[in-house]
């Protein structure tokens, strides 16, 4: 189920304000000293994680089991890495692997 | 205020933001109304929370029903490196009054970008270059996403499909961090801990909205078990660097003043 409208449009002003806060906070707190070693070790490590999970819960409702077998999502996320490495613009893998997607999707 | 010519330079130095801004605001508008939102919740979600890839999280999430804690959750580490943006910032901005506090709202990643490159013009006054600058990055931003949200309600065509686009912006954003850490621990972990998660879901064991939390806390336990020792010893290493650095600068500084001094006393 979905976030009702109201649910959304909650969650968009907290996460507003969430976001500001983020931003504001070095200027409000690291004027003066230093950042401590934790934040360090949220900087080098997390980010990388949280986005790998992020990937694996947008393809959480394919059934790998029963066709098409997740092939369209999986030769989406080829389509995109390989152009990425390839022509390194984020632009053209976005819209490259979407549109495989989208044409898979529709024919299998 | 600018005079006019800094005023077109300042929009001049935002012309690549416009073409990016347009081109990834225009998929999440197609994407919002695509999960049957209305197409105004997206230039009010431009307005509010003016996130590049936050607002595509913030699509998946609420299409798929997941409470408020675990959006913040997921928001807060996905956005956590905007405050190392900031840290770089702090000088540029200590003198610049009250407009300060709109360039810390619209210190997007792009932005940011900007800011830490662009030289205020002579003459011109820094706060309102960088004011004009945000702004008009932020102007666009909405301006993308509404386009691609009422292109959404007026074209009768399927676009099933669309919200690829957000799995595909995570992919290019997860290869651009693997090329600069050249460590796939992190990702690994991710992955892992999220199929672990999903798999219990589908047992029945974890309600399916409680999945996204579960994966972040286990994911980041399991990397600071397997990684605060190397941590700490590479952060010590580091510190000790740069305390050795401050030495042999003051040494050199004292040299110099005994130096001085000789030569003086001659």
């Amino acid at each position: 189920m979905k976030l009702s409208l109201l649910a959304a449009f909650i969650a968009t002003i907290f996460t507003g304000a969430l976001l500001f806060l983020l931003r504001a906070f070095p200027f409000l707190v690291f004027s003066k000293k230093d950042p401590p070693a934790i934040i360090r070790f949220i900087e080098k490590y997390i980010p990388s994680m949280i986005i790998a999970i992020l990937i694996v819960y947008c393809l959480k409702d394919i059934h790998f089991a029963s066709a098409p077998f997740g092939l369209p999502s999986i030769l989406g996320i080829a389509c995109t890495v390989g152009l990425h490495l390839w022509r390194n613009n984020a632009m053209v893998s976005i819209f490259g692997g979407t549109i495989i997607y989208m044409i898979l999707n529709h024919v299998m | 205020m600018l005079d006019q010519s800094n005023f077109h330079r300042a929009i001049r130095t935002t012309l690549p933001v416009f073409f990016g801004y347009i081109a990834i605001g225009i998929p999440f508008g197609l994407m919002l109304v695509n999960a049957q939102y209305p197409w105004w919740l997206a230039p009010v979600m431009s307005v509010l929370m003016y996130a590049g890839a936050g607002q595509y999280i913030a699509v998946g999430l609420y299409a798929a029903g997941t409470p408020l804690v675990a959006i913040l959750l997921a928001q807060l580490f996905v956005n956590i490196r905007h405050i190392f943006y900031g840290l770089s910032l702090i000088s540029k901005f200590r003198n610049i009054g009250k407009i300060k506090y709109f360039l810390m709202f619209a210190l997007t990643d792009e932005t940011y970008a900007l800011l830490t490159s662009v030289t205020v013009p002579k003459g011109a006054d820094a706060g309102a270059y960088y004011g004009t600058i945000a702004l008009f990055d932020w102007l666009y931003w909405i301006a993308g996403s509404t386009i691609g949200a009422l292109l959404g309600t007026m074209i009768p065509y399927d676009f099933a499909g669309v919200d690829f686009a957000l799995t595909a912006l995570f992919v290019v954003l997860l290869l651009n961090q693997i090329k600069a850490s050249r460590d796939v621990l992190p990702p690994m972990t991710g992955i892992v801990v999220t199929v672990v998660a999903i798999v219990l879901s589908r047992l029945g064991i974890l309600p399916s909205q409680h999945i996204l939390l579960s994966a972040i806390s286990l994911g980041l336990f399991a990397l600071i078990v397997m990684r605060s020792r190397k941590f700490r010893a590479e952060h010590k290493a580091e510190l000790e660097k740069i305390a050795q650095m401050q030495t042999a600068a003051q040494e050199t500084e004292q040299e110099t003043a005994r130096e001085n001094a000789q030569e003086a006393e001659k």
